[in-house]
């Protein structure tokens, strides 16, 4: 790494985001340091499943500037003559910067026409081309890591929602990640099943993996966030250690949040 | 009501009910609708033998002529070839008109909007008269240097104008088939696929595919079984070996056109019984027709499981105007 240590992980810089006339981010700051886990809370409607989307790109940004691990996403700067002029990357460098970012999805979205197993070797196959042999190893290693090993030949369909989520942050976790963005993992889950996704997380978590999560649970904000980012009508109102924002908020529109919440 | 009384006695709670065994409504319609259609359909088969119009012996003797066994063969080359042309471009402009390339868009819209907007004869005139309006095709700028050219009837013979005119036809209207059933397959399956780094035609070929194919193939069979008769009509071009010119050809040089339209109907079905088998196969295999969430994983007869897992899934939903027929 020719980084200094000192870039952060990911550093979302003014950022507006605009459908049509719907003003939806409206100025984003955000620093996520290298293994640190930020969690973000809000009401729905707030913009922070636009702002993880933003972030690997599946959104484009209408103003500011979006750095992961340093590198400015989607856009590059060229400089001629003092003027500096911004250019769009292709598909295939979007494609690249979006390999390194692991997303997992409130609907799991895995691929029904294919077992757990070949679910998490799709992208290590197709898109780092590593042939199958290895790709099916490393597979089974993340099922492993999820205690997915006796499910790996079934399809998403006999999985259970909880089986399911730990197959997809397995699939995420396959392609090597230096970033997870979680768009409120355990939303669509029965309640009996939170628990086993969250257990993942939070073994990932301690494991120095850096993340973004968007959930609702806020147990798990307040034991394995470092970082707690409080959105309300796409601004940042409030952030802070779990202890200052869940515990402590300065704001009137967190208490209200989490006076209906907890 | 004395059930409170009967429930308290455990003796009477097991004894067997009284069963019903009611006679049913009766319905004297039912017979005499049988009767009269037993009563048609005795007519008809005797008419059919009777009437020594359909020379029953003429239709056995040329059923197995050598050259209407032929025909038939290249009525089947012709079928197979046109839908493989027809695949082949609906897949190419169905991706055409999803991407976001406005020129490619536009340019499969028009192709569609031409080919299912003109009728198939003419167009298959079109392609015959093709050596005729371009003598020489040559490759080259427009208004510029020429690099190459070929003599047009060397290349574009009766078979492949009759190949190009059917395929080209049936591309339009398979395009849509296929558009549909891409459009069928959940947003969520493109953003997971995207989000892992997989660029857009890797998408299309591992993720989207093979769950439209639910969509796409059983009304693709139908086009084929359609196909099967469509080329009775390249004697536009004129491709005359195909089944229907050939028992005409015979049956107005032995003046016995009537046996000869029977022999032709004959082998239509023939091939259309075996296709419809085919159909039948490919749609339990894809269980059309099934609700994924009430279907139990390997329940549903000859469906494969990877398929029944897709439909488990619901991540492909069907759409109602995908079986589109000319
Ligand atoms: N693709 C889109 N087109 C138009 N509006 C959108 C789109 N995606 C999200 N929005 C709008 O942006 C706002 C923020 O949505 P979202 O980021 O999903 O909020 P949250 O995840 O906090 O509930 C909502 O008003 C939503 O309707
Ligand atoms: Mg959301």
């Amino acid at each position: 790494m020719t980084e200094p240590r000192t870039v952060p992980m990911v550093d979302v810089q003014g950022v507006h985001k605009f459908f049509g006339e719907l003003h939806v981010l409206k100025g984003i700051d955000l620093v996520v340091e290298r293994g640190e886990v930020c969690v973000l809370l809000g009401p729905s409607g707030s913009g922070k499943s636009t702002l993880l989307r933003c972030i690997n790109e599946m959104e484009q940004i209408s103003a500011g500037r979006l750095y992961v691990d340093g590198e400015l996403m989607g856009l590059r700067e060229v400089t001629k003559k003092d003027k500096t002029v911004l250019h769009r990357l292709s598909d295939a460098e979007i494609a690249r910067q979006r390999s390194r970012i692991g997303m997992v999805f409130q609907r799991f979205n895995l691929f029904p026409h294919m077992t757990a197993v070949q679910n998490v070797m799709e992208a290590p196959r197709q898109v780092k081309k590593i042939p199958v042999a290895e790709a099916n190893r490393l597979a089974r290693k993340q099922l492993a890591g999820v205690g997915l090993t006796d499910r790996a030949e079934h399809y998403p369909s006999q999985l259970s929602g909880g089986q399911q989520q730990r197959v997809a942050i397995a699939r995420a976790l396959a392609m090597d990640p230096e970033l997870m963005l979680f768009d409120e993992p355990t939303s669509a889950l029965d309640p009996e099943l939170v628990g086993e996704v969250l257990s993942v997380m939070k073994e990932l978590a301690d494991s120095g993996m850096t993340m973004i999560v968007v959930t609702h649970e806020v147990g798990f904000a307040r034991e394995v966030a470092d970082q707690v980012v409080f959105m309300d009508d796409g601004v940042i109102v409030e952030r802070g250690t779990p202890e200052q924002v869940i515990g402590n908020p300065t704001e009137q529109r967190t208490r209200d949040f989490f006076g209906k919440v907890l | 009501m004395n059930s409170m009384s009967r429930s308290d006695d455990p003796r009477v709670v097991e004894e067997t009910p009284n069963l019903i065994e009611a006679k049913p409504v009766p319905r004297p319609a039912v017979w005499v609708w049988a009767g009269i259609v037993i009563f048609l359909v005795l007519g008809l088969i005797s008419s059919l033998i009777e009437n020594p119009n359909y020379r029953w012996d003429v239709v056995s003797e040329y059923l197995f002529d050598p050259r209407v066994v032929r025909a038939v063969g290249w009525t089947l080359i012709l079928t197979v070839a046109a839908m493989l042309v027809g695949i082949v471009l609906a897949v190419t402009t169905a991706i055409m008109r999803m991407g976001t390339n406005p020129i490619l868009r536009g340019v499969a819209w028009v192709y569609i909007w031409f080919f299912r907007g003109t009728p198939v004869y003419t167009q298959l005139v079109f392609w015959g008269l093709l050596a005729v309006l371009y003598p020489r095709i040559s490759v080259g700028i427009p208004f510029g240097p020429e690099f190459f050219s070929f003599s047009t009837k060397d290349i574009v013979n009766a078979l492949v104008a009759a190949i190009l005119g059917l395929g080209l036809n049936e591309g339009a209207y398979l395009s849509e088939i296929v558009r549909s059933g891409l459009n069928s397959v959940d947003k969520g399956q493109w953003e997971a696929a995207t989000a892992l780094g997989m660029r857009r035609s890797t998408v299309l070929r591992r993720i989207i595919i093979p769950q439209a194919m639910r969509v796409i193939v059983p009304p693709t069979g139908n086009e084929t079984i359609s196909m099967l008769k469509t080329t009775s009509l390249v004697l536009a071009v004129p491709f005359m070996l195909e089944l229907t010119f050939v028992t005409n050809a015979i049956g107005n040089k032995t003046f016995l056109p009537v046996p000869l339209l029977i022999v032709a109907a004959l082998w239509y079905l023939f091939i259309t019984s075996i296709l419809m088998v085919g159909q039948q196969r490919l749609e339990a295999y894809y269980g059309r027709g099934f609700d994924g969430e009430l279907s139990q994983p390997r329940k549903v007869k000859g469906m494969s499981r990877r398929q029944q897992a897709i439909l488990s899934a619901g991540t492909v939903h069907d759409s109602t105007n995908v079986d589109v027929t000319p």
